[in-house]
């Protein structure tokens, strides 16, 4: 286990402490406390429904916590206005599952968006910066079709390119990995760590791919039952002795996560 | 017995919450009227969407309808010898009523389903969820010019229905079965109130278009986001907000019409 | 840009063809032409009786209709109710001693009042009342008159 003295966790870009989340009687988080390292790329992983993309929208501030509090670049997101919390997500890209692209708008359109919106920048402008981010995610040539031309890791990289349109300081992605095929998926290893590098920005990877993810991360923690349960760089994690994270990262079918879902025991179910 | 209380408590608390979580909506939708009049592209793009394309449905319900009128009325006032008063029964029955009350159902059902279609179907594939996190409000940004674009709309598809209408009657009263020509515009004239009737229309065909549309993009925003929840909703939809036009027509016609 | 051009089209065609349409409603099917504004001058008269009379009901002379009814009023001195008639401009040499009578179309239809006209060389203007009136026939009055001059008349027939 490493401490909270940890040097690279001392300047933590987004911190949560005694996290609680909880969707009708259930508790997704309970008591969580983690922190992302500023500029590294960090994994959160877990088995499916463990909340973590929850903890995404948690940080983006579209859901509230129960209890516990939420620090993003020193400031309480808890305790944010709706117009301060505005502000704070236009310094926030995030990377939806199926990509979220606007089915309205063709490829240009979508990565101009954020810049349409929020700022006043000329056409010409628009049209430059535009070109930049598409032509760093390999798209450029394919501004004109419309979302539902694209495949799905094209979408993907449409909208890492959107994300990254305002230049921001951080990128969370949802589930980047899933159902992709493996060259996709190669791609989109390759381009979130190239973002990170070139971009300076700070990286949270929500997955439960262990090896893409093991691949690129600097730091992963690995959730479940609404717990932290797992924490470290990818070489602390491989050779730990916690049945926990030996069980999701050696992909174990039986272990701390049960194979059976919890009931009555067997017998006493068919009555014998 | 108590079973079937509980079970109308429990809907009408339902039905309560939903009316609450549709004021609050609406007024986070008007918030963003500033944001449509400095950018009135966004509206126009809608109105294209809600107007021109319910156009078709419009002109040829409003035609026939006209032309059952003519029809049907001619039969019944030459009974008393008084068809010349067919360009009254047309145009009164238009304008006050079959115009805005015909062309609001018209409009639930081609507009309103397809904008809770469009809406939902936002939500399910997350499309409202990532602008809000590109610090970009879905009810001001996609909402409030839909919602816009609707009221505006609605009462020129209600006019054009109405003028229609009044044609559709024109021809089969004067063209087809010979009643005068000019009497059956002079009746119309001197019958018809410009204030009374066509404005009282009007202002009709506004309120339908607000709660039509109201409804429609509600339903979407408060969708299930599965195929299924979208598909109940957009059937939400066009039956509330129908049943929204006939209960406002009889409040409206009793308050502007009754002497 | 091209297809945003082809929108912006057809919106400004829908809109057009609404206010078209509105238009229409407005001068074809409805009066808006004829008697609507303020282009007019105002007449009084006074009527012990004005039956079922109702604003905007037209004012006819010899039939034609030069106005409609812009205000009804009471008068507390006289109690008597008083009729304001909107007179087109077009019809501005009517004699000053015309008499106004409040009659009905057809048995039960709308009732109207009716101008007709005197002798005099002096024209009414703009504020002038009208002197000579007869007040409206109320169905009521005339069918219990009719039936209380049956009953005395028996009455006479069978002494």
């Amino acid at each position: 286990m490493i401490s909270s003295h940890d040097p690279v966790l001392e300047n933590a870009l987004v911190k949560v402490r005694g996290l609680t989340f909880r969707r009708g009687e259930r508790a997704i988080f309970d008591d969580v406390s983690l922190e992302i390292p500023r500029g590294k790329i960090t994994a959160v992983m877990g088995p499916s429904g463990c909340g973590k993309t929850t903890l995404l929208r948690l940080i983006g501030g579209q859901l509230r916590p129960a209890s516990g509090y939420l620090v993003v670049d020193g400031a309480e997101i808890t305790a944010m206005s709706r117009a301060e919390l505005m502000q704070l997500r236009k310094r926030m890209g995030m990377l939806f599952q199926s990509g979220a692209l606007l089915t309205d708008l063709n490829v240009f359109e979508n990565v101009a968006f954020p810049l349409r919106e929020h700022t006043t920048l000329p056409e010409s402008m628009i049209r430059d910066l535009v070109l930049m981010k598409l032509e760093a995610v390999g798209l450029r040539g394919a501004r004109n079709l419309l979302p539902s031309e694209l495949s799905g890791g094209m979408a993907r990289r449409v909208a890492l390119a959107r994300a990254i349109a305002l230049d921001p300081m951080m990128i969370m992605y949802d589930e980047p990995f899933t159902g992709q095929d493996p060259i996709s998926m190669g791609v989109l290893v390759r381009l979130i760590k190239l973002m990170n590098d070139t971009l300076g920005l700070t990286s949270i990877v929500v997955s439960h791919d262990i090896h893409e993810a093991l691949a690129i991360a600097d730091y992963v923690y690995i959730l479940s039952a609404g717990k932290v349960v797992g924490r470290g760089s990818p070489a602390d994690l491989s050779q730990t002795d916690n049945p926990w994270v030996r069980q999701f990262v050696q992909a174990l079918p039986d272990g701390p996560v049960h194979f059976h879902y919890p009931g009555a025991a067997f017998a006493e179910d068919l009555r014998l | 017995m108590l079973d079937l209380l509980q079970e109308l408590g429990r809907w009408s608390l339902k039905g309560l919450q939903r009316l609450g979580r549709s004021n609050v909506f609406m007024l986070y939708v008007l918030g963003g009227i500033p944001m449509c009049v400095r950018r009135p592209r966004l509206v126009i793009t809608q109105m294209f969407a809600v107007g021109v394309l319910s156009i078709l449905i419009i002109f040829v319900s409003g035609l026939f309808v006209g032309m059952v009128l003519g029809l049907q009325g001619y039969n019944t006032l030459v009974d008393f010898g008084a068809e010349e008063s067919l360009g009254v029964l047309v145009a009164l029955s238009l304008v006050r009523e079959l115009g805005p009350v015909v062309s609001a159902l018209l409009f639930a059902g081609r507009a309103g389903s397809a904008l809770t279609a469009e809406i939902g179907l936002m939500k399910a594939t997350e499309q409202l969820s990532a602008m809000e996190m590109m610090a970009v409000d879905p009810l001001h940004r996609v909402i409030a010019p839909r919602l816009l674009a609707g009221i505006i709309a609605m009462p020129l598809l209600a006019a054009i229905f109405s003028a229609v209408g009044v044609f559709g009657g024109y021809l089969v009263g004067v063209g087809m079965l010979g009643v005068d020509d000019g009497a059956f515009w002079a009746q119309m004239q001197a019958s018809v109130e410009i204030r009374e009737d066509i404005l009282n229309g009007v202002i009709k065909s506004l309120v339908f278009g607000v709660a039509v549309t109201w409804i429609a993009v509600f339903e979407g925003y408060d969708t299930l986001p599965t195929s299924e929840g979208i598909g109940r909703a957009t059937t939400r939809t066009v039956v509330n907000s129908s049943l929204a036009v006939l209960a406002f027509d009889f409040i409206l016609t009793a308050l502007m019409f009754n002497k | 840009m091209v297809e945003y051009r082809k929108i912006e089209i057809l919106v400004g065609a829908f809109v057009f063809a609404g206010l078209l349409a509105l238009t229409i409603l407005a001068m074809k099917v409805s009066n808006l032409t004829d008697f609507g504004g303020g282009d007019g001058y105002e007449v009084k008269a006074k009527f012990d009786n004005i039956g079922g009379l109702k604003v905007r009901a037209p004012v006819k002379m010899a039939g034609v209709q030069i106005g409609r009814v812009a205000a009804i009023g009471f008068d507390n001195k006289t109690f008597q109710a008083v009729a304001v008639m909107k007179i087109d401009r077009k019809f501005n040499a009517i004699p000053k001693d015309t008499a106004a009578k409040i009659y009905t179309a057809g048995l039960l239809g709308e009732q109207y009042i009716s101008l007709e006209p005197g002798g005099d060389e002096e024209s009414l203007k703009d504020g002038d009342t009208i002197v000579l009136t007869s007040n409206a026939v109320v169905l009521e009055q005339v069918i219990s008159q009719f039936l209380y001059s049956k009953a005395a008349g028996d009455d006479k027939s069978g002494s």
